[in-house]
């Protein structure tokens, strides 16, 4: 089992999504630096699921099917991801998770079938500034600093003399929603591992996306920093009106979700609530109701290729 | 709920993003000043990168104690060489590095177009170049006693070019390298054969018929061609003008076949 997964991270469970009825504080009074060190218990009810309101969905695929070299990783794939939401896309390692988003993006190759991102198709130019995606690596400046690293993002998102306090307040705040504040002026190869790829998180910040495209952003980070970040991604739903797609391979990140994929080997095996799953399942963990639902598709293949 | 979202999204919204032009100003500016603060944070690489070329001459100048005339031809050809040499290998290096770190992968699904990162590469590492020749042509020239007919201003113009042409082909072969220990092998690959054929070593005139033919193809003939004429006459004669003006065109030649090399989807 992964070692991260054992950490006894939430004594009491956390509340499911829409079970929790009472409303809390409304998150959007609050200045972001407090919620970081809030916990996260503020996921009432996530816009988009109000009745009456149907928004298009933020992305939409259809019979979408990737090829790398002679190899399909994704296989016809139909789903959708609302809007103002946070949806955790979910499998083992290898499944296919990093070539969806990379898809997603419009930075993989050979791509077929339908997809469409906040109503445009994936890899228009218009999308490049709505977006802000994290690489499973962090992918930023070893040899700058924090800040020189989000200044020079920032530039190329926002460029122009006219914008540059735009850009400092936008930078500051990115730093500060991911906690950086006092290593701003450090290297960035000076730092450790999860620092790094917070730098990483801060970039994909900039620019107020209206969709943030996160690979395995918590991987390698200690508990306290992982329920910070999912404070801050509940946050950036709630506040900005954002939607994320996090894609984890910790189960128990399902369940900081409103809504869940699960994949396997190049497959969605689900695509709901973490709650509809476990009641679906009958199973107590979203981990749980994986591990049913694999070994279901395992054993429906068997019996294919028996009765074949 | 629904009134707190709205407002904050509408608020937020007002942020327009700026639009993904061909090449934009900024964006290769910034680029450009980028590329000098990783620099900036890497001295040596600075301290190599200006000492060396003024050591070799130097070096080179007491090598030929005895005959003042060879250092004279050797030492303005190696004027034009050391630029392309250097950026050759600091442009493959530091692309590479763009590549394989996601950090290309991420600046090519941001509103970035390609012409404005190889040109923001190319005015750093131009920039830098401009130092560089400044100070080993005005060693050779001032203290090493360089004997030049023409301007030295010349001898900088084709160092310049020849940067440039440094700068695209490592941009262009850092494409064809998946680390860098490849990376520094297409040094001899790309740069040895020029050396050799460029008329360091012995007249074009005098090579074998074939290699004199290879040597007519080959960029970096140019640059050395023109840095004799500049040597031996006193004003622009029009050899130096086409010797420059094929460095130039060859560089940008490389830089666009350097842009091609960049995709924004990836298997």
């Amino acid at each position: 089992m992964n070692a991260e997964a054992s950490i006894p991270e939430h004594p009491t469970p956390i509340t499911p999504p829409r079970a929790c009825a009472v409303p809390r504080t409304r998150l959007t009074a609050v200045p972001p630096e407090s919620i970081i060190h809030h916990m996260m218990n503020y996921i009432a009810d996530p816009p988009g699921t109000e009745p009456g309101t149907a928004p298009e969905p933020a992305v939409q695929a259809e019979s979408l099917t990737v090829a790398r070299g002679p190899r399909t990783v994704l296989r016809a794939l139909d789903f959708t991801v609302p809007r103002g939401q946070i949806t955790g896309l979910l499998g083992p390692s290898g499944c296919g998770k990093s070539t969806l988003m990379r898809s997603i993006v419009g930075t993989q190759a050979k791509v077929t079938g339908t997809l469409n991102v906040l109503g445009r198709p994936a890899g228009h130019p218009t999308l490049r500034t709505r977006i802000g995606y994290v690489t499973q690596a962090p992918s930023v400046y070893d040899d700058l600093t924090v800040r020189q690293n989000l200044d020079y993002f920032a530039a190329i998102l926002d460029p122009g003399r006219a914008a540059a306090t735009r850009r400092h307040d936008d930078v500051t705040r990115a730093i500060t929603d991911v906690d950086l504040t006092t290593h701003a002026d450090s290297l960035a190869g000076n730092l450790s591992g999860g620092q790094r790829s917070r730098v990483s998180l801060a970039v994909a910040l900039l620019g107020t996306p209206e969709l943030l495209v996160l690979d395995e952003p918590t991987v390698g980070l200690d508990p306290v920093l992982r329920r910070d970040l999912w404070a801050l991604f509940h946050d950036i739903a709630a506040s900005r009106g954002a939607t994320l797609l996090i894609s984890s391979h910790v189960m128990d990140e399902a369940e900081r979700c409103h809504r869940l994929l699960l994949m396997r080997e190049g497959e969605i095996l689900a695509d709901d609530t973490p709650d509809a799953l476990r009641t679906a399942t009958g199973a107590d963990t979203v981990e749980a109701a994986f591990l049913h639902l694999v070994d279901e598709a395992v054993a429906t293949a068997r019996q294919k290729e028996t009765t074949r | 709920m629904s009134t707190t979202t709205t407002t904050t999204t509408a608020a937020t919204t007002t942020t327009a993003p700026a639009p993904a032009g061909a090449l934009s100003a900024s964006r290769t500016t910034a680029t450009a000043a980028r590329v000098l603060r990783q620099l900036r944070h890497d001295p040596r690489t600075i301290a190599l990168l200006i000492l060396i070329p003024c050591l070799m001459l130097v070096l080179l100048r007491y090598v030929f104690d005895g005959s003042p005339r060879t250092f004279d031809s050797i030492g303005a050809s190696l004027l034009g060489i050391f630029p392309l040499i250097t950026m050759f290998l600091v442009t493959s290096i530091a692309t590479l590095r763009e590549r394989t770190s996601g950090t290309l992968e991420r600046l090519l699904a941001m509103p970035l177009g390609k012409g404005d990162l190889i040109a923001g590469y190319a005015l750093a590492f131009g920039f830098l170049a401009i130092i560089q020749s400044a100070l080993a042509t005005g060693l050779a020239v001032w203290f090493l006693g360089l004997d030049v007919t023409g301007s030295p201003w010349l001898l900088l113009l084709v160092a310049l070019l020849d940067a440039l042409l440094g700068t695209a082909l490592g941009l262009f072969v850092s494409a064809f390298a998946a680390s860098e220990f490849q990376a520094v092998q297409f040094m001899p690959a790309v740069i040895f054969p020029q050396l050799l054929l460029c008329g360091l070593f012995t007249p074009r005139s005098d090579m074998h018929p074939v290699l004199e033919a290879i040597s007519d193809i080959l960029p970096m003939s140019y640059a050395v061609d023109g840095m004799n004429e500049v040597l031996k006459h006193t004003d622009m004669t029009a050899t130096f003008v086409r010797d420059a003006l094929i460095v130039a065109g060859c560089a940008l030649l490389v830089l666009c076949l350097g842009a091609a090399t960049l995709r924004r989807r990836t298997a």
